[in-house]
């Protein structure tokens, strides 16, 4: 591999430093697996890697019991996601789409913020914590700043870091009650596959266990940036979680969504799947909401 | 840039002084010369350079050697006792024809090894979940699949260790 200087911060602001002296040829690194496939392929060559993975902080999912928040370091692996009890119980919805994130060899490596930063329209990390309205924050040389998740990205491989800026937690607000939520990653293999399209349905219920109170429909790979289906959620709320209703919203996020043409998949049958994969974790998310309540 | 690195290589304590852009695969065949670890695609797709740091399954070509300091390495030298004795998983491969060309084969042992480690009693479906992430073009996968769960719970006090036959465990190649 071509020649480079790897440097190992050990705190946030010293890992700024050293990317503001050695300018444009310094790169952050977290777990790599990403960045070292690029070296290797030409596409990048820093004289300067900066190790986030030393930086002292969460490096697993946190309850915050005083707030219901929960705190997701960027540099936790999402091989410690996935296996965190919390988040399988609480939060299945990032359980779904993490364990199907590469290989275990993978996850054991990757980051969530390194996914999230890479900001390719397939990354299926991004989609449940948008359906679960996560915040992002932000560490740079101006400090700490917090933005909604799902204005992070601005198109494929772009989102909303100025030079230097480290995203460094992702926070999820307290989640209402009779929630539940789903996510699946639909492709042509079980494994190690990028995915087709990705659907993620949150819903949250009213007393009577069948009213929607709250719906939240995220798709990725259905337009450029991960992309929450506003009509469809408009039109389940208010209305009986059922498979006529789930349906006619499926149909509704597959309209507004902007499929297109790629070598995965064709736009109509991407449309067309939208409409299935939503009315079947919609259904899923009822059945989850449903066992928790009981 | 060198750097100095100390860390536990197949149960020895090493120092070594390597290159910040080595990856932890060119650390084991090219510098330690251990060539058991595969090289397959080199980009985290195929398994083959499958290697245990800490207990936990990596693949080393995607890994940098200089992220190994501090750490425990387990490479396919390693896995046998140190008197030439088979693992139970090395065993119940060759046992149940999990091994064809070989090449995924020092891979798919990390990768299993890696499971059954911490988990007595895997199912199917943790199984291929701990290979997904290893390609074996030879044997379509049922024996690989089949040889890992003769050996499920091979840490537990009543192990479900298949009996081996020494004549049969030489495949007379």
């Amino acid at each position: 591999m071509r020649q480079f200087t790897y440097l190992v911060p050990k705190t946030l602001d010293e890992a700024i430093s050293l990317l503001e002296s050695h300018g444009e040829q310094a790169k952050y690194v977290a777990g790599g697996t990403d960045v070292l496939v690029k070296i290797k392929e030409g596409k990048l060559a820093p004289n300067y890697l900066i190790s986030l993975k030393h930086i002292i902080g969460q490096d697993r999912p946190f309850l915050n019991h005083e707030t219901g928040e929960l705190y997701i370091g960027a540099f936790c692996t999402h091989r410690s996601i996935e296996q965190s009890s919390l988040v399988q119980h609480q939060y299945p919805i990032i359980h779904d789409a993490v364990k199907n994130i590469g290989s275990v060899q993978i996850r054991n490596v990757a980051t969530i913020g390194g996914n999230l930063v890479n900001a390719v329209p397939s990354a299926d990390g991004a989609i449940p914590l948008i359906a679960l309205d996560a915040k992002a924050n932000i560490y740079g040389t101006k400090g700490q700043r917090s933005i909604d998740l799902r204005r992070f990205f601005l198109g494929p491989g772009q989102c909303d870091l100025e030079r230097g800026e480290i995203l460094t937690e992702i926070v999820i607000p307290p989640l209402a009650p009779r929630t539940g939520s789903a996510y699946i990653k639909h492709g042509r293999r079980e494994a190690m596959e990028l995915p087709m399209l990705g659907v993620g349905v949150l819903l949250s219920l009213e007393e009577d266990m069948t009213t929607c109170a709250k719906a939240r429909i995220c798709l990725g790979v259905a337009a450029p940036t991960p992309f929450r289906a506003l009509e469809a959620e408009k039109y389940l709320k208010g209305k009986t979680v059922d498979e006529i209703n789930l349906s006619e919203a499926g149909r509704i996020a597959g309209q507004e969504s902007k499929v297109r043409d790629s070598i995965r998949g064709v736009a109509w049958y991407r449309r067309e799947m939208v409409g299935v994969l939503v009315r079947r974790m919609g259904l899923k998310a009822l059945e989850r909401a449903k066992d928790k309540h009981k | 840039m060198a750097r100095e690195i100390a860390f536990v290589f197949n149960g020895n304590k090493m120092n070594m002084v390597i290159e910040d852009h080595w990856t932890l695969l060119h650390l084991i065949r090219e510098e330690l010369g251990y060539t058991g670890t595969k090289e397959g695609c080199g980009s985290g797709e195929c398994g083959a350079c499958t290697v245990i740091v800490d207990g936990e399954a990596v693949n080393s070509c995607l890994y940098l050697a200089a992220e190994i300091n501090g750490k425990k390495l387990l490479t396919i030298e390693g896995v046998a006792a140190a008197d030439g004795t088979l693992h139970p998983i090395q065993k119940s491969f060759v046992e149940n024809g999990g091994i064809q060309c070989g090449f995924c084969s020092p891979g798919m042992i990390m990768s299993a090894k890696a499971l059954l480690d911490k988990t007595a009693n895997a199912s199917e479906e943790t199984i291929k979940e701990a290979i997904a992430g290893n390609l074996c073009r030879c044997t379509g996968y049922v024996q690989i699949i089949d040889s890992i769960k003769a050996v499920s719970g091979y840490g537990e006090d009543e192990p479900h260790v298949v009996a081996f036959k020494a004549e049969d465990g030489d495949r007379g190649e």
